[in-house]
């Protein structure tokens, strides 16, 4: 005998603005195996809640049915207001008279014709509901980070020191990032270099974190708490264990004349190299698209010097493979280079260059070893033009956001360039100075009070060159547009941050949201900035969005806290709601025949082989069971089942004919 | 009385497309015109003085040179981040200025021009550069200007005497009076 | 075309000649209204257009070659616009008294000669034209680029392909698409002097020793005018302007006669 109690919320005046709450309530009262039935403003609130628990206490209520917004906002706590009153929460179901019906009709009667009819609906299915308790699934405590940038590092350390084992994963030869690149950082002017390497190297001879390079996620299977992952260690060529790091080999290699991607395509590398001396580890690896030996079967020449014969010729990536219970995605970003513009040059002239790419003419390791000259000529330019928002800013070009870093480090870049050249000159075309974290306006004004660099409001029509000049063509805005020519020595573009390259086949391959621009998305904007809409995947970092190092480690050590969370408890709950294949006496056992077709609907990988066996240990039957820590409850295999074997528990096959069959009486 | 608004924007929206509200001032076309420096007000000037929005700005604008000194070479547009269409709103804004009478006295040689070619057209179909510059110097009493020219022209056989006429002369008389303004 | 830039003229119908192109004239086609028109009365700079091409169509021409570049630029511009919006195609065609369907393909002479002819120049090459040149697109050509669609629009390369497959040494420099003050050639010479100035002053400066162009606009503002920007710029520049058909021509043996080649005004001294 069923005693269902009957709750209608008017949810302020989103749902009693369109429906007549107080008549849903009366009418439902009549309904056979209602036992009570109220409406309330708010019945989420706290006052709300301890009515439906005194109702439930009072009338013994075996079931509870809640008219009020989707159960997206609030089956949960629906849910657990019933289970603090003793009874199970799944007998406890959401009618959407928001969503579904107040929010997309006009007043009137048939809108609360509708309302009622919901409510009914819902009522029989909570009659054929049963009881259904949590599944506890156990959680493997390991993490694994890809992206050994600030943020990788930053992440794969707070894990780390939590006690638990990360697995740190990096496509370059080195960690660093782009970090590593960077010359002094902004507002403080810290040497970049000299404050990341110390973490580096933690991160590098950290007990709990196992740091894999030229390596990349190759596929990724399970779910939070039970991640399968394969990872392609991609061949070196060279032995890290026999490998001293000396040197040689890369001192004799005949190919030279690479374009060394660190230093952002200004200076080279050889085939066989260390990206940079700060490097870890601090062990080559041999670029086979530029290597001699890989190309034309020739050279070796590296492995003749190798004091320790630690190169090895025509190894075959290896896949790894690892079980981890969090993922944390890490991989930052890009930015644009200079062919990207028209206007500019379309890279065409050496002398106009980006920020990523000043930053390595600024840095004491760059290919001028922090002396700013010319790439052209290397002569030292005594006039500058930095032009700001080069590509941002910009629906005309793809990109209409604003790349947040590029004013503070075209402030910086000045500021350097006029430390290091007194007699220097330099100018900044902007649009609008943003400079809104800490200590940042100060530095801004730093550079112009202090530094000399002179401010011009207007953006650069374009760039071209005469006789080892740059023309810059720009504009006064605050003096109403009076176009304003520079014959510059160097242009340096503030190009805009993008998502890095491969990023929409990795969120593809993890099965993360990403935006049009391929950035990766976040749960909510607002509140749920570390997550992804993936239970068990986290992000942190540029691959969001552009983002400067405070926020990028903020996020990093957020999200580890979150990785920490969820390493926190013993087992990991998961909801009830998944399939379940019947099982009955002897001697059918179950009526599922093993034909076994929901094991290849199954997305999830989710079904096994049961097999059912006799006192002797022979085999009887095999059929199909459901592994409850994989099984996300999508339903597929319960439609491809023909024999009817296999239901979803909470949405079972009779709760839904149940729904329908009242929707029709109606 | 200032600040009396003019609904001018959502008239130019109507007709050409541009918003102005999206502009924001970043200057970019009036750093690539060829025109600024001869211009009373560049072209991200003119966009602004239409973004207020009031009837005094409005009338800067009818009244400008700027207005009948823009080319429509399409540079600013081309390179215009937010892709505002200026020649179209100069085009709107030419038209309004001769409509309302407001065309600035320094640019009587420029509407002198383009009224005598459009005369040209009218009564022959095609440009007749004796006829264009008869028309042009009666308008403008430049009487002497390129006088010199018109001699080596002939010579080089760049100088139709005789006009080359339409046969259909009557659909073109009947497209200039539907499009009379 | 009998004017002006009657050697413009000339020299596509020699070319097309050499090439084996045949050209048919429009019957009684009109001026476009060019910068007046749309200057001072949009639905005039609508219509006049569009007569051509309904013209064209009503006699039949799938595809139509415009040699100038201001022609070329307000055809296709009006019918963009028109396929845009079905009420000013109707009005446009009320006005003009003539049905419009907006179907003919619009080809500007570099578009006109990359697809007829772009493989066989080379080859029929007998007098290289080995000299360094400017080639000069001017405004209208490339830009607006959402409509016209035509080549790159900074730094365009159409013309310098063509030019490079007949031996010439393009030269890379900085107004290939800068405005040279087009109309304004009567009404204000003096800012054409100053336009025009700049950029024949920067190709001179770049060591060319012929500018190439593709518009009758530009090319008299860039050798009509040419007194009148030596005084501006203060010295005599006597770098000769040839059309592109002309400069193809040359490189393909035609007389200079038949190129319109004498009815420059600066004088075209090539060796």
């Amino acid at each position: 005998m069923s005693k269902i109690g009957v709750f209608i919320c008017h949810c302020g005046e989103n749902i009693s603005a369109t429906v007549d709450c107080q008549r849903v309530a009366e009418e439902l009262s009549k309904v056979d195996g209602v036992a009570y039935s109220i409406d309330y403003k708010y019945m989420c609130s706290d006052p709300g809640q301890t009515l439906i628990k005194q109702a439930i206490k009072e009338h013994n209520l075996t079931g509870v049915v809640i008219g009020s917004c989707s159960p997206r906002m609030h089956e949960l706590t629906f849910r657990k207001t019933c289970a603090e009153a003793g009874l199970n929460p799944y007998m406890c179901e959401i009618a959407n008279l928001r969503e579904h019906c107040s929010w997309v009709h006009e007043k009137g009667e048939a809108t609360t014709e509708k309302a009622i009819s919901l409510v009914k609906m819902l009522v029989e299915k909570v009659k054929k509901d049963h009881p259904l308790t949590s599944i506890q699934v156990p959680i493997t405590k390991k993490a694994l980070v890809i992206g050994g940038g600030i943020a990788g590092i930053q992440a794969s350390l707070d894990i780390a020191n939590c006690g638990h084992q990360v697995i740190l994963i990096e496509k370059d030869p080195s960690i660093g990032g782009h970090m590593s690149q960077l010359s002094e950082t902004f507002p403080t002017l810290d040497c970049s270099q000299c404050i990341l390497t110390p973490r580096m190297v933690e991160v590098a001879q950290h007990p709990n974190i196992t740091l894999y390079t030229y390596a990349e996620l190759d596929s990724v299977e399970g779910s939070i708490g039970n991640f399968h992952v394969t990872i392609r260690l991609k061949a070196k060529s060279v032995d890290p264990k026999k490998c001293t790091g000396c040197g040689t080999c890369s001192s004799k290699c005949p190919q030279k004349k690479i374009p060394s991607e660190f230093n952002a395509g200004l200076g080279t590398r050889t085939a066989i190299y260390v990206p940079f001396p700060q490097a870890v580890p601090n062990k080559p690896v041999i670029d086979k698209e530029h290597c001699n030996y890989y190309q034309k079967g020739k050279c070796q020449l590296c492995k003749k010097v190798c004091p320790t014969d630690a190169i090895e010729f025509d190894k075959p990536d290896e896949l790894l493979k690892e079980d981890v219970g969090a993922i944390v995605v890490t991989t930052g970003f890009n930015v644009l280079k200079t062919d990207f513009f028209p206007e500019y040059g379309y890279g065409k002239y050496k002398d106009v260059i980006t920020g990523l790419q000043f930053e390595r003419l600024a840095s004491a390791s760059g290919p001028t070893l922090g002396e700013i000259r010319r790439p052209s000529d290397g002569q030292i330019p005594k006039k500058i033009v930095f032009v700001a928002c080069a590509g941002s800013r910009d629906p005309a070009k793809g990109i209409p956001y604003c790349s947040k870093i590029c004013c503070m480090y075209t402030a910086k870049h000045a500021m350097l360039y006029q430390h290091k050249v007194h007699d220097g000159e330099s100018y900044v075309f902007y649009m609008d100075v943003r400079a809104g974290g800490k200590n940042y306006e100060e530095f801004v004004r730093r550079a112009i009070e202090e530094d000399g660099v002179k401010y011009v409001r207007g953006r650069v029509a374009r760039v071209y060159e005469k006789d080892g000049k740059l023309i810059v063509k720009g504009a006064d805005t605050l003096l109403g547009g009076a176009p304003v020519e520079i014959e510059a020595d160097m242009v340096v573009l503030a190009t805009a941050g993008v998502s890095n390259n491969g990023a929409e086949q990795l969120a593809q391959k993890m099965h993360i949201s990403y935006d049009s621009y391929k950035f990766f998305a976040e749960a909510h904007p607002k509140l749920r900035p570390v997550e992804t809409n993936t239970a068990g995947i986290f992000l942190a970092g540029a691959c969001q969005a552009p983002k400067d190092i405070p926020d990028t480690v903020s996020g990093a050590s957020g999200a580890a806290v979150k990785v920490a969370g969820l390493f926190s408890q013993s087992m990991l709950v998961r909801e009830p709601l998944i399939a379940v294949v019947n099982r009955c006496a002897p001697p059918l056992f179950s009526t599922c025949v093993g034909c076994f077709m929901c094991e290849t609907a199954c997305p999830y990988h989710a079904i096994e082989h049961e097999e059912i066996k006799n006192r002797n240990g022979d085999v009887i039957k095999t059929v199909a069971k459901v592994n409850p820590g994989l099984c996300q409850g999508c339903g597929t295999c319960v439609a491809f089942c023909r024999s009817k074997s296999i239901d979803i528990q909470g949405y079972t096959n009779e709760e839904m004919y149940a729904e329908v069959v009242s929707l029709l009486n109606n | 009385m200032k600040n009396i608004s003019s609904n001018v924007t959502d008239e130019l929206q109507a007709q050409t497309g541009v918003k102005v509200e999206r502009c924001y001032q970043c200057g970019k076309c009036s750093a690539g015109c060829v025109l600024a420096e001869d211009m009373d007000y560049p072209p991200n000037y003119i966009i602004h003085l239409l973004q207020t929005g009031t009837k005094e700005n409005l009338d800067t604008v009818l009244k400008s040179k700027s207005i009948w000194l823009c080319l429509n070479c399409e540079n600013c547009v081309g390179r215009c981040p937010m892709e505002i269409d200026i020649p179209k709103v100069m085009d709107f804004m030419r038209e309004r200025s001769l409509k309302e009478n407001k065309q600035s006295k320094a640019a009587k040689d420029i509407i002198a021009f383009h009224r005598s070619f459009l005369d040209c057209i009218k009564f022959t179909g095609h440009l007749y550069e004796i006829g264009l510059i008869v028309g042009f110097k009666a308008r403008t009493m430049h009487l002497w200007q390129d006088v010199k020219l018109a001699p080596k022209m002939f010579a080089k056989g760049k100088l139709k005497l005789f006009p080359e006429m339409v046969k259909d002369s009557h659909n073109i008389k009947n497209i200039f009076s539907k499009t009379k303004k | 075309m009998e004017g002006t830039s009657r050697e413009y003229n000339e020299s596509v119908l020699a070319l097309g000649n050499a090439l084996d192109i045949e050209f048919e004239e429009i019957k009684d086609w009109n001026c476009c209204g060019a910068t007046a028109a749309h200057s001072v009365n949009k639905e005039l700079s609508l219509s006049l257009p569009a007569r051509v091409l309904a013209l064209a169509e009503r006699q039949n021409f799938s595809e139509i070659v415009v040699p100038c570049a201001a022609c070329y630029n307000r055809l296709t511009t009006t019918q963009y616009e028109l396929a845009q919006d079905e009420e000013k195609k109707k009005r446009i065609s009320e006005i003009i008294e003539m049905p419009y369907d907006g179907s003919v393909r619009i080809l500007n002479v570099l578009q006109m000669l990359q697809k007829y002819a772009v493989d066989s120049i080379a080859q029929k090459v007998t007098n290289p034209f080995k000299h360094s040149v400017a080639c000069y697109y001017g405004c209208l050509l490339v830009r607006p680029h959402k409509i016209l669609q035509f080549d790159r629009v900074e730094d365009p390369q159409s013309m310098d392909t063509l030019m490079s497959a007949i031996g010439a040494n393009t030269l890379d420099w900085a107004f290939k698409t800068e405005c040279c003050g087009g109309g304004l050639s009567v009404s204000r010479t003096d800012i054409v002097s100053k336009l025009s100035g700049n950029l024949l002053k920067d190709a001179k400066d770049r060591g060319a020793e012929a500018i190439i162009v593709a518009c009758p606009m530009c090319h008299s503002n860039l050798d009509m005018r040419r007194p009148e920007i030596n005084k501006y710029l203060g010295e005599d520049i006597e770098i000769p302007v040839l059309y592109i058909t002309q400069a193809i021509g040359l490189a393909l043996g035609l007389e200079p006669e038949k190129l319109g080649i004498k009815r420059h005004f600066v004088n075209v001294n090539l060796i």
